[in-house]
């Protein structure tokens, strides 16, 4: 197991060193610039300035080599267009927060949700429920959040209440921080909860039901069990080894943000930033988001194998599922 | 409602006695068996209607639209809906049709939702088929590279990618080409790579079939319906991508008419009063979407004949 999880780590490391090359090479095969050439009206001069300031007035294979060296020490650079020009660590370091604060409440409000549709969907098969969550979990999968995000804000952003900056619910821990619940987070929330609810929805209904058909439940019932105990000690356990896999890797996808969600509702987090950066050509501040996000994946589909192992012995890493 | 049906074919089977002609008729091929299946569904068949429908209105634009997609007039800049019987659906902020708009955005969605797919399929099909029958290096070599590929999620390196080549139809048509034919590889490379293990693929090998033949006669008809499925499936995704980096302000390029752009300059704080401009392209969006995932789902119970029992 060890083995596997360092031979896995080493391998990300590959993953992580070839994206930022191509990312890297990419950014720089094309003329222009941070500074728009000109167009913002800088004089040659001080075009040349900025330049030899954030080091690209050297050739790209160069400053390729020196951008690696001082990513091993853990520099990713100034941001170019950041007022202040921050490096760029610090200013995701303030910026993420903001992001993960509502990818928190995503995540709670989907996954409480879609376990709860899914799971009612599934005992009430073919019923009324099952139709009106099987309805809304294929809205969910299949509307695109900034399409939800303009009806909301068509629907509800211009009157008085949701989504009214300022109005608190929970206020905030410490003096003149942002408060932890406020009217504020509702639209977002639950425009980005709607996807993974319905994906969640969805696979909690496939695996129950796939679950409460198994043979072990029929024995169970003829046992004598009580329904509850049946759900509770043979169906809910049974049911949640499947889902793992697919769960797991919407967690990083919801901490990491939405570009349309807070594009659309103008949240200071880290999707907006890539937008911006990636608008104004920031390259440090795209290489930093770029891995970030390639980290996050990478480890999260690790800790998805290595989980699935831990909840079914049956299946062991690196070799082959045994027939059961 | 796979279940549903297969219960009532079951009892009218047992209703009654078969009899010999009938039984000859159960005969049928399998797209045919599965093309039947499809037409009974009817979810799937509004969705299909509906993207008939807006392949109509993409292929004949030029013809029914009553204006041309890029005439701006500013005597009628920015008239509401059902108010002027000249522009049904009201004009934009710099006064052209919007319903000229509208049917062109689907010509847009249209043209990249169906090319997209096709080649994305015909790259990740072949390399995924090869890699997944031949092993070895090339295995090796396409599995690395899927892997880099997916460890960036596509949008965002399809919006990195845009913002090098720039805004426009074709670069977005690259840029989803570049990204998309990661997913058809996978799969394509695991249908492959469960399917050479078969023994019908031992059985032809043993009578002394090519590889060309084993692969494009033998594995290649047996692995059709899931990539069909996952093709149809992949149309409402690209849809969708170029929807989104439109409306990011990263796809297609003005004038040329895509709905996301239109929700894009909809959105702000005129949508109080010009609420056509953001409402219309994105209940197009929502409606187009839907139709083709369900006539995805429809394709899905129609051709996978395992899972439906």
């Amino acid at each position: 197991m060890t083995g596997y999880i360092i031979r896995r780590l080493i391998s990300l490391i590959f993953v992580l060193l070839a994206v930022a090359t191509i990312v890297f090479f990419l950014m720089n095969a094309v003329p222009g610039g941070p500074w728009g050439y000109g167009e913002r009206g800088h004089s040659p001069e001080a075009l040349e300035n900025l330049k030899v300031r954030y080091g690209l007035d050297k050739p790209v294979g160069e400053r390729y080599l020196t951008y690696l060296g001082n990513v091993l020490r853990l520099d990713f650079g100034e941001s170019f267009s950041v007022a202040g020009n921050p490096p760029v660590l610090q200013h995701i370091v303030r910026v993420w927060p903001v992001t993960m604060h509502v990818g928190l409440y995503t995540i709670l409000v989907a996954f409480s949700l879609g376990l709860l549709m899914g799971i009612t969907a599934a005992y009430y098969r073919n019923s009324w429920i099952d139709n009106v969550v099987t309805f809304v979990a294929t809205m969910g999968v299949t509307l695109p959040s900034f399409i939800i995000a303009t009806w909301f804000l068509f629907i509800f952003g211009y009157q008085n209440g949701w989504g009214q900056p300022g109005k608190w619910i929970i206020g905030p821990i410490t003096e003149n921080g942002n408060a932890l619940l406020s009217w504020d987070y509702f639209l977002p929330v639950i425009t980005y909860a709607l996807g993974p609810m319905a994906i969640i929805a969805r696979y909690t209904r496939a695996s129950f039901t796939d679950a409460m058909n198994a043979d072990y439940i029929r024995t169970a019932r003829a046992k004598g069990l009580t329904e509850r105990a049946i759900m509770i000690g043979h169906v809910f356990r049974n049911a949640l080894i499947p889902m793992v896999t697919v769960l797991l890797p919407t967690i990083p996808d919801l901490l990491t943000g939405s570009l349309f969600i807070e594009v659309v509702y103008g949240i200071p987090g880290l999707g907006k930033f890539f937008v911006t950066s990636i608008f104004s050509r920031d390259y440090p501040m795209i290489m930093a988001l770029v891995l970030l996000i390639a980290l996050l994946w990478g480890l999260t589909y690790l800790v998805t194998d290595v989980l699935y192992t831990v909840i079914d012995p049956r299946i062991r890493v690196g070799g082959r599922v045994r027939s059961a | 409602m796979a279940g549903h049906e297969t219960a009532l074919e079951a009892k009218n089977l047992a209703g009654k006695p078969i009899s010999f002609d009938e039984a000859q008729i159960t005969r049928r091929s399998l797209w045919l068996d599965a093309a039947r299946r499809f037409s009974r569904n009817r979810l799937a068949m509004v969705g299909l209607g509906i993207v008939l429908f807006l392949l109509f209105l993409a292929v004949f634009a030029n013809v029914i639209s009553p204006y041309p997609y890029d005439k701006a007039d500013f005597s009628v800049v920015s008239i509401l809906p059902f108010t002027n019987p000249n522009h049904p659906l009201g004009t934009d902020r710099i006064g052209r049709d919007y319903l000229t708009r509208l049917i062109f955005g689907a010509r847009t969605s249209m043209y990249l939702g169906l090319l997209v797919p096709v080649i994305t399929f015909s790259i990740g099909v072949t390399l995924g088929a090869l890699a997944g029958y031949m092993g070895g290096i090339f295995d090796f070599i396409v599995q690395r590279v899927v892997e880099i590929g997916t460890a960036v999620p596509v949008l965002l390196f399809a919006l990195m990618l845009l913002s090098i080549f720039g805004a426009g139809i074709n670069n977005v048509i690259i840029v989803l080409c570049i990204t998309g034919w990661i997913g058809p590889a996978r799969l394509a490379r695991a249908q492959f790579l469960s399917m050479r293990e078969r023994e019908f693929i031992t059985a032809a090998r043993a009578i002394g079939a090519t590889d060309r033949n084993i692969i494009l006669s033998h594995i290649l008809p047996n692995a059709l319906s899931p990539l069909l499925i996952a093709f149809t499936f992949s149309v409402p995704g690209v849809i969708f991508a170029e929807a989104g980096l439109s409306f990011l302000g990263l796809g297609i390029a003005e004038p040329t008419a895509s709905w996301g752009q239109m929700v894009n300059s909809g959105v702000g704080n005129t949508i109080r009063v010009y609420w056509h401009l953001a409402l219309l392209p994105t209940i197009l969006v929502a409606v187009t979407m839907l139709s083709f995932s369900f006539v995805g789902d429809g394709m899905q119970e129609a051709l996978d004949v395992t899972r439906s029992q």
